[in-house]
């Protein structure tokens, strides 16, 4: 590790801790792991250096992930879009999920990551991907359509307006689900300060939505 | 403030260019949340839900200005007006807390940097300060990281088990510095002026207490300290039970017999430490849980009061981002798949016992009841052998280690057999699953709790209650107990041996070897044993089990937390060992949030317990006579009236003021009123909260019905049509904003 502390110049350094919520042995730690996933001729000038996503997904701390291609998509600023990281977008994705993150920032974040078609919103079709992300992938790990709709979708039918309101007819007896959990105003699909409000209620995301190095 | 603002805003949509995603902001949904913004009836439910301090706290939490959430909810407004309140924004939070880009956040610092330009040098020396203090905050807060007991422990077990997991080992984290600290509380007030006096450091000398008034028969106290050849054998057993040589030791309670201690001029009341010792320990670990598990508290009201967020709490925190291990990411998943499954399958379950008919719950209410006296008259047998157990043991006390140990080899098996039982039984009862866990688990805990209690009850039918009067002149029964606080002490600190010889003979004789067993040989019947799941429940009620023993045992046995500590620091590294080789998760995780709160309870619940037999042994059994520090006492709490007593009078007479009844009764009643008045506070806040929602959802509604009509485009333009900026200028600052208003209360109330 102090070899590799030489190698960032101190005022960097100082202003990554400033911009992030790393303390200095993580950013020199996440600077270290970032320089192994070079190839040895690049590992000189790691800075400005950009890692392709398949070397990115070979750390340990992502390869277990469901999310990993979103996190990459999300995280990386490389403008040809084939989501390669530099150390900067590396040092970002690591301040967000770090401990000491305000749980704003995590949210905001989240939401980016599970809106796999990036349009903005989480609708059914998001939900649904995210459902089997977290299920595994495999067919018979999957729940089934009767299942995913039960918990994604509103409890109203399909064919009834929007207008139901709640405790009336069917809603009285089925559960409420996802979307009538965090729908708040009804539309059918949730908006980032819907995600945001209901995530700050969730106990465990703070303490599941975080990766140490 | 306007030509700053617009002059700030065009960097600021510079800084939403090419780097930013695109993003399409919510669009229908927030319009509709704005038509609120017309609605006649607006003022003055407004002003009146303002006055809630709730709402009020909520704007101190956003920083002071209902402006934030605009500049969040994106571009709805026109773009200038985003950006100005952006620009408030900038100034008040730290770039790091922007969720943009490394070379975004670089721009925004630059930005205020420049800003603070031409801030008075009073205004920049400040922002300077705080700067360099949060640095050198953040490089203490790194340092003191390493620090960290067994931090790439728990971080690695997250790791491959989850946080679940991660969970029961902070937990034992947090016992070992809790023990750590009673030890350390113990020994600097009472151990360590003991044996300063004895040796004579620092010119100490010890008055003795001289009995006064006591009948010679009951300061009789021999321990049969061991003298010349002494067999390995006696020596073990002493050692496993606290007898011999170890009873004179500063282990046990006898050994400080000593009325003052003198550090040259300077007198040290040591009876009055050892009691003000003790509850300042009880104290401290009350207070420690209590401050612990508030969060989780607050956590597990709101859950409670609305049956929201379940599933969101499993969709979206659903995955561990801190798995690193691939087998446990599969774990994982068939984790979250299976309690996804049986929670839906729960619900339709509930809709089933809601459709019951009476002749159903007639029969399965009466096997309820049924059950439940099987489950008492089992733990009634338990109680009962316990006691006779303990009688047995202490009238044959001298026989063998085996009779000394009996007491505590049948607690152990009353708490392993007691849990099989109940497991066995609760199927029959027809709850649903969730509540099935929490049910076993209660009276899990009430077994192993409980079993203690009557532990002590029978010893203390044996120290006081005698028949005759045999123990007239003392109080107790002086000629089996001389010295019955150690006696207890032994029983607490054999009790805890035991729990450890436990613990540690389950890994080494039956985990590993049915590892093994199942690794190498591939019998059907073998395998139907299967691989042992890590069960986070039992090991948590194993370890508070061992804390309230402690507890328990160090008014008695001062130097016990010691053992405690130990005794925790070693299950640390067993309990790693035996989860990473010979265990599985359990299918059905038990959530971070929700164990912690469980976890702290059920201490709790073990804390509370452990005040009963002090708080009883303390006030009202009778001090023994012949040794300890309470000698020349009736009882050991009599200390603090003796010392009052030697206050000035005015001091004397305001203590004895408080603790009289006509202060209580009055205290008592204000205490009340001030709960009565929290509990409609919150009440109110919940109606609130419901009001907000219906409202929501009526807005919500009213564009629905409002898309057809064709008056809709003229009664929202600036929001259809958000390039209308000087129509917007000049509408909003007068809007009181009501649609933000209203999510802000939401958030704030919920």
């Amino acid at each position: 590790m102090g070899g590799s502390a030489s190698l960032i110049p101190r005022d960097l350094l100082s202003e990554y801790q400033e911009l992030t919520f790393l303390s200095k042995q993580e950013i020199l730690l996440a600077y270290k792991r970032f320089s192994e996933l070079l190839p040895k001729e690049e590992r000189e000038n790691a800075c400005s250096a950009r890692v392709p996503k398949s070397q990115i997904l070979t750390l340990p701390e992502l390869r277990a992930n469901p999310f990993q291609h979103q996190i990459c998509h999300v995280f990386s600023t490389s403008e040809s879009g084939d989501d390669s990281m530099s150390f900067e977008d590396f040092l970002d994705m690591l301040s967000v999920f770090s401990d000491s993150a305000t749980s704003d920032i995590k949210s905001h974040y989240a939401f980016r990551i599970f809106d796999f078609d990036n349009d903005g919103i989480l609708d059914r079709k998001d939900l649904e991907q995210l459902v089997n992300c977290l299920t595994g992938q495999g067919e018979e790990s999957q729940l089934s359509s009767a299942e995913m709709e039960q918990l994604i979708q509103n409890v109203r039918p399909a064919g009834q307006g929007m207008g139901t309101a709640p405790g009336t007819g069917l809603s009285a007896h089925l559960p409420p689900q996802i979307l009538e959990e965090s729908d708040i105003d009804k539309d059918g699909t949730i908006n980032l300060s819907e995600f945001q409000h209901v995530v700050s209620r969730s106990p465990d995301f703070a303490s599941s939505f975080k990766i140490v190095l | 403030l306007s030509e700053t603002g617009s002059a700030l805003a065009s960097p600021l949509a510079a800084l939403r260019g090419p780097g930013a995603r695109p993003r399409q902001q919510p669009r229908l949904s927030l319009a509709g949340l704005s038509v609120l913004a017309e609605e006649p009836h607006g003022a003055a439910p407004v002003h009146f839900l303002q006055e809630l301090p709730s709402c009020q706290s909520a704007r101190r939490r956003r920083g002071g200005t209902q402006e934030r959430r605009p500049a969040l909810l994106g571009t709805a407004r026109s773009r200038g007006d985003a950006a100005r309140a952006e620009t408030g924004e900038l100034a008040d939070r730290p770039a790091r807390e922007h969720p943009k880009s490394m070379a975004e956040k670089r721009r925004i610092r630059d930005f205020q940097q420049a800003d603070t330009e031409h801030l008075s040098r009073w205004k920049k020396w400040r922002r300077t300060s705080s700067k360099s203090l949060k640095k050198a905050l953040s490089e203490v807060k790194g340092l003191s990281s390493y620090l960290v007991l067994w931090r790439h422990d728990i971080h690695s077990i997250e790791g491959k088990f989850g946080t679940g997991i991660q969970s029961y080992f902070s937990f034992l984290r947090f016992l070992v510095l809790l023990n750590f600290i009673i030890f350390i509380l113990m020994f600097s007030f009472v151990t360590l002026p003991t044996i300063i006096s004895q040796y004579g450091i620092f010119n100490s000398t010890i008055a003795y207490i001289s009995p006064k008034n006591i009948d010679d028969i009951c300061t009789i106290y021999k321990p049969s300290g061991n003298k010349g050849l002494v067999y390995f054998y006696t020596y073990l057993k002493d050692l496993l039970s606290g007898t011999g040589f170890l009873e004179v030791t500063s282990l046990f309670y006898g050994y400080y017999s000593i009325d003052a201690v003198w550090i040259s001029v300077m007198s040290y009341n040591l009876p009055l430490a050892y009691l003000l010792a003790t509850f300042a320990y009880l104290t401290l670990s009350s207070l420690w849980i209590i401050k612990r598990s508030v969060e989780g508290f607050k956590q597990n009201l709101v859950h409670d009061a609305d049956p929201f967020q379940s599933y969101c709490n499993k969709v979206f925190a659903g995955w561990d981002f801190c798995i690193t291990d691939p087998s446990a990411a599969r774990l994982k998943h068939r984790s979250l798949q299976y309690e996804l499954q049986t929670d839906l399958q729960e619900e339709k379950l509930k809709q089933k016992i809601a459709e019951r008919k009476m002749g159903e719950k007639l029969r399965i209410y009466t096997l309820r009841i049924f059950i439940n006296i099987i489950v008492i008259a089992i733990l009634s047998g338990c109680f009962y052998s316990i006691y006779r157990v303990t009688v047995f043991s202490q009238e044959n006390s001298s026989v063998n280690l085996l009779v000394q140990y009996l007491p505590s080899m049948v607690i152990t098996l009353a708490n392993f057999i007691g849990p099989l039982i109940f497991a066995f039984l609760i199927r029959f009862e027809d709850y649903t699953p969730a509540f099935e866990i929490k049910l076993t688990l209660l009276r899990c805990v009430f077994v192993r709790l409980a079993n203690i209690g009557v532990l002590l009850f029978s010893l203390w039918s044996q120290i006081a209650g005698c028949g005759s009067d045999k123990c007239k002149p003392c109080g107790y029964n002086y000629k089996l107990y001389p010295c019955w606080e150690s006696d207890v002490g032994q029983e607490m600190y054999k009790l805890m041996i035991f729990d450890f010889i436990v613990i540690l003979a389950v890994a080494l004789f039956a985990d590993f070897p049915r590892k093994l067993l199942v690794t190498h040989c591939s019998w059907k019947l073998v395998q139907w044993f299967g691989h042992k799941e890590f069960e986070i429940s039992d090991n948590v009620l194993e370890i508070i089990y061992g804390q309230t023993i402690c507890w328990i045992g160090t008014f008695f046995s001062p130097l016990l937390p010691a053992i405690a500590t130990i005794k925790y620091f070693i299950i640390f590294y067993v309990k790693k060992i035996v989860l990473i080789h010979t265990r599985k998760p359990a299918a059905r995780p038990i959530r971070a949030s929700s164990s912690n709160f469980f976890f702290l309870v059920v201490l709790l619940i073990g804390l509370l317990l452990a005040f009963i037999p002090l708080g009883f042994s303390i006030a009202r059994i009778p001090s023994s006579k012949a040794c300890g520090p309470f000698r020349n006492y009736n009882t050991s709490w009599e200390v603090i009236p003796d010392t009052i007593l030697q206050f000035p009078t005015g001091l004397q007479q305001i203590l004895f003021g408080i603790a009289s009844e006509a202060f209580a009764v009055p205290f008592f009643v204000i205490l009340c009123i001030i709960m009565f008045y929290v509990i409609a506070l919150a009440r109110a806040h919940k109606r609130v909260v419901e009001q907000l929602r219906e409202q929501l959802v009526l807005v919500r509604s009213e564009r629905e019905s409002c898309v057809s009509c064709p008056l809709h485009h003229l009664a929202q333009p600036p929001l259809l049509f958000p390039s209308l900026p000087s129509q917007t200028h000049t509408w909003l600052p007068t809007l009181p904003s009501r649609p933000l208003f209203l999510l802000h209360l939401f958030w704030s109330c919920s």
